[in-house]
């Protein structure tokens, strides 16, 4: 399902170096048109549906429509992810709708400390199995 | 054909960035976010500098990008050595058991990391409830201390996925941010950077010394040096001609910015590959290609085919015929053949029997139950195949009262899922010393034979059935023992082969050409001097799949359809040589085709060399149908003569370490 942006949305991300959906999809395929100051989708073919470009987009401005060679036409998937979890709304082809919301993270974002209260590294031990946090915290590697 | 060469003509000549490291991760995936964790912990205090190169962003770079819905590989209250038994059951027999082992004692310390930055993972309470992973934290312990989590299966849990990229991102980031700070680099983490080529040592040629490739935002090359280095770039999609025939090409099962780089750049300088004729061909959700491992596993759904009949059992003594022992009990290669034989038949469509499912779900559950458990059957999609839910949406299909119809996939070449292709490593020194196993070990864990060059995740073969977990966990294994390499060779000084004016004029000819010739034709598209990515990757898929057992043609090859299958592909590397990019992005599309050519010449090579069908279900050989343990119970390896160009096979014995 190529993702589109909708032409009215799209502030170009206010003319900075790159737009949010530039910078965060995999296969890069988001591009600014900076005559006109809209993103657009270079390469719908390459889209995985990964829904980054949506979920990240400041103004609500892609969404997806469903991959033209197998996909009917009417429905659509849209997503709001906050902080701490992420809201669905599917809207069928015959027009019913579902909702859901998942946890996505059980920590505030930007919070990870990754070494805080792990153990240093043993140097004594580098060769041999386990890694630092199995070593520091004298867990024995089982052997076959 | 005449040969064309970058001589900065046509093309501007862009900035050379030259990067001095240590430690240099191609990749910024799991296994690649993994080995940042674990080396910058012992790399910081020495003062060994690590570099991290990503084509994306990490926060949602490699196969995890979108989420997922499950953590398929976490030992908890099992043995490894069972975890074996089970990979090498679904693996048709010939694993490398060292390596399977190592990982499967190491991997839950991943899975804890991730639970405490962050991760929602389900909790199976003590009243035997089962809650969500937001919920479990707040009432349920930690996994690390006791905590139960809901399984899936024997080795799988189920997580609330969407976000697990960008915690196992923010954690590496902050690692190489540790290791930046101490060590006074100016920048050691860069995103859109594509590498192209592994550059070999001036004085040893089974040395990598450093690694070559461009911005794909700015018109900049980066050169870099390292001592070591770890490439972990994913698996090989498209390099079969998909199912799909138009848009829906870029909706692969596997993340289709998977180009085989992983396999390619270290072959190209002699790296050996291992298993490479293995492929996963995975049966899912049709054209969605929606994950099934939750439907069989946690909703208990069966499949059958049109006429209702479990195709799995009415296959079962055929298979037993064909392939012995290997069919006792059915892998994932061998429900593939079950479901085969039966299409061919024409009783299709297979259908999924969601509705049965939840018919069944219904005697035990109530209404408020039967809520939650199609909310966490939707949830199965929106965490890592969102395209699935809404095709669903599409076809008015409501899983609890509408089955949907499975299909068998394209080929994928992966090491890290349910597939073991990828690159010989050497295994863990304690294992293998003890078990005797001489051929797999040759000093590093993880280390590929060329001397400083670690693969991990979708690059380490005959080691299936990592998934993300594991994924995370060797390159953590790997991480550590590059620092060691390091502490080890602390006299060695990277010297390019070649000039790094050289290997960027080699990058950056699709570019020459292109200017050189666009404006021969009215309009660029079609010309008679160069080859656009684009059609590069069609001619290349449409190789594959007639000649290599392509889904086209159900699977099926031979000898001679091999042979002139590698005709064809000989002249389109030849004409990879007039590759030609308008933009920096075509540019990056044209070395991942590159990369993707080769990879598909190693798997085509080594079905050829492996005279046996030993994975039905994933290829199948015309004239060799059966399984030939005799002569081919044992590891394939080919090698790249960096001198030469020619192909080297051998066979390497399988050793069991783990009894049946």
């Amino acid at each position: 399902m190529p993702s589109y942006v909708i032409t009215e949305k799209c502030d170009g991300c206010k003319g900075q170096e790159r737009t949010a959906c530039m910078y965060i999809c995999p296969n890069d395929l988001m591009k600014l048109d900076r005559d006109r100051m809209k993103a657009w989708n270079q390469e719908p073919d390459q889209c995985w549906e990964c829904y980054n470009c949506v979920k990240i987009c400041p103004q609500q401005a892609i969404e997806v429509r469903g991959y033209a060679d197998f996909c009917p036409m009417g429905a659509n998937v849209i997503p709001l992810r906050g902080t701490d979890a992420i809201m669905w709304t599917i809207k069928f082809r015959d027009g019913s709708l579902k909702r859901f919301k998942f946890p996505i993270r059980t920590t505030p974002e930007g919070s990870i400390d990754p070494y805080a209260g792990k153990p240093e590294p043993d140097f004594s031990k580098i060769k041999e199995p386990g890694f630092f946090t199995h070593q520091g915290e004298g867990k024995e590697m089982p052997k076959p | 054909m005449e040969k064309e060469t970058c001589t900065w003509s046509y093309c501007e000549k862009p900035e050379i960035v030259e990067i001095e490291t240590d430690i240099l991760l191609v990749g910024g995936g799991m296994a690649a976010c993994g080995a940042a964790f674990e080396a910058a912990r012992w790399a910081t205090p020495k003062g060994i500098k690590i570099v991290m190169v990503d084509k994306a962003a990490t926060d949602r770079s490699g196969s995890v990008a979108m989420g997922l819905s499950a953590i398929n590989t976490y030992m908890g209250e099992n043995d490894p050595a069972d975890y074996v038994r089970y990979v090498r059951a679904d693996l048709m027999g010939i694993i490398r058991e060292d390596l399977v082992y190592d990982l499967g004692r190491h991997v839950d310390d991943s899975v804890h990391l991730f639970e405490e930055w962050g991760l929602p993972i389900w909790k199976t309470l003590d009243d035997g409830k089962k809650v969500d992973g937001a919920e479990g934290k707040k009432v349920g312990k930690l996994l690390k201390d006791g905590g139960k989590p809901v399984r899936s299966g024997r080795w799988q849990i189920m997580i609330n996925g969407e976000s697990y990229k960008v915690i196992v991102a923010e954690a590496a980031k902050k690692a190489l941010e540790y290791n930046r700070e101490a060590t006074g680099m100016e920048q050691n983490h860069f995103e859109r950077v594509f590498i192209v080529k592994l550059i070999p040592d001036a004085n040893d040629p089974n040395r990598v010394a450093g690694a070559v490739g461009f911005s794909v935002r700015e018109h900049k090359a980066y050169v870099f040096k390292a001592k070591c280095m770890l490439v972990a770039a994913g698996g090989c999609v498209n390099v079969f001609r998909p199912r799909s025939t138009g848009e829906g090409m870029g909706r692969t099962w596997f993340a289709v910015w998977n180009a085989g780089s992983t396999y390619t750049m270290p072959a190209e300088i002699g790296a050996k590959m291992v298993l490479m004729e293995n492929r996963f061909v995975p049966a899912r959700f049709k054209d969605g290609y929606g994950p099934v491992g939750a439907w069989f596993l946690f909703f208990k759904a069966k499949a059958t085919n049109a006429l209702g009949e479990d195709y799995c059992a009415t296959w079962h003594e055929e298979l037993k015929k064909r392939y012995g022992k290997y069919a006792e009990v059915l892998g994932t290669c061998l429900r593939n053949t079950a479901m085969m034989e039966d299409m061919k038949l024409g009783k299709g469509p297979i259908w999924m029997r969601t509705d049965l499912a939840f018919e069944e779900a219904k005697k035990v559950m109530d209404a408020k139950e039967i809520k939650h458990l199609e909310a966490e059957a939707w949830e199965d999609f929106l965490d890592m195949t969102i395209a699935q839910a809404g095709l669903w949406a599409a076809n008015n299909i409501r899983p609890e009262e509408q089955y949907s119809e499975l299909m068998p996939s394209e080929p994928y070449l992966l090491g890290s899922h349910a597939g073991c292709a990828g690159l010989w490593t050497s295994g863990p020194e304690d294992i293998c010393k003890a078990h005797g196993l001489d051929e797999y070990f040759w000093g590093y864990n993880r280390m590929t034979t060329v001397d400083g060059l670690f693969t991990a995740g979708d690059g380490c073969g005959a080691s299936g059935h990592k998934f993300s977990s594991g994924s995370h966990a060797e390159g953590r294994i790997a991480g550590k023992e590059m620092v060691r390499y390091v502490l080890e060779h602390q006299d060695y000084t990277p010297t390019l082969a070649k000039s790094a004016d050289e290997y960027v004029a080699e990058i950056f000819l699709p570019f020459e050409i292109y200017e050189k010739y666009k404006n021969y034709t009215t309009d660029p598209t079609v010309n008679p001097h160069y080859i656009r990515p684009g059609m590069l990757q069609k001619r290349l898929q449409k190789i594959m799949d007639e000649y290599v057992a392509g889904a086209g043609y159900w699977y099926m090859t031979s000898k001679t359809m091999l042979e002139e299958g590698l005709r064809q592909l000989t002249l389109l590397k030849e004409d990879s040589a007039k590759m030609a990019a308008a933009d920096h992005h075509e540019l990056m599309r044209c070395w991942e085709n590159y990369h993707r050519i080769t990879a598909g010449e190693a798997h085509a090579r080594h079905i050829l060399f492996r005279e046996e069908t030993r994975y039905p279900g994933y290829y199948f050989r015309g004239d060799f149908p059966g399984i030939d343990d005799e002569n081919w119970k044992c590891f394939t390896v080919s090698r790249i003569n960096p001198e030469t160009g020619q192909w080297e096979f051998e066979k390497i014995p399988y050793k069991q370490i783990i009894p049946d």
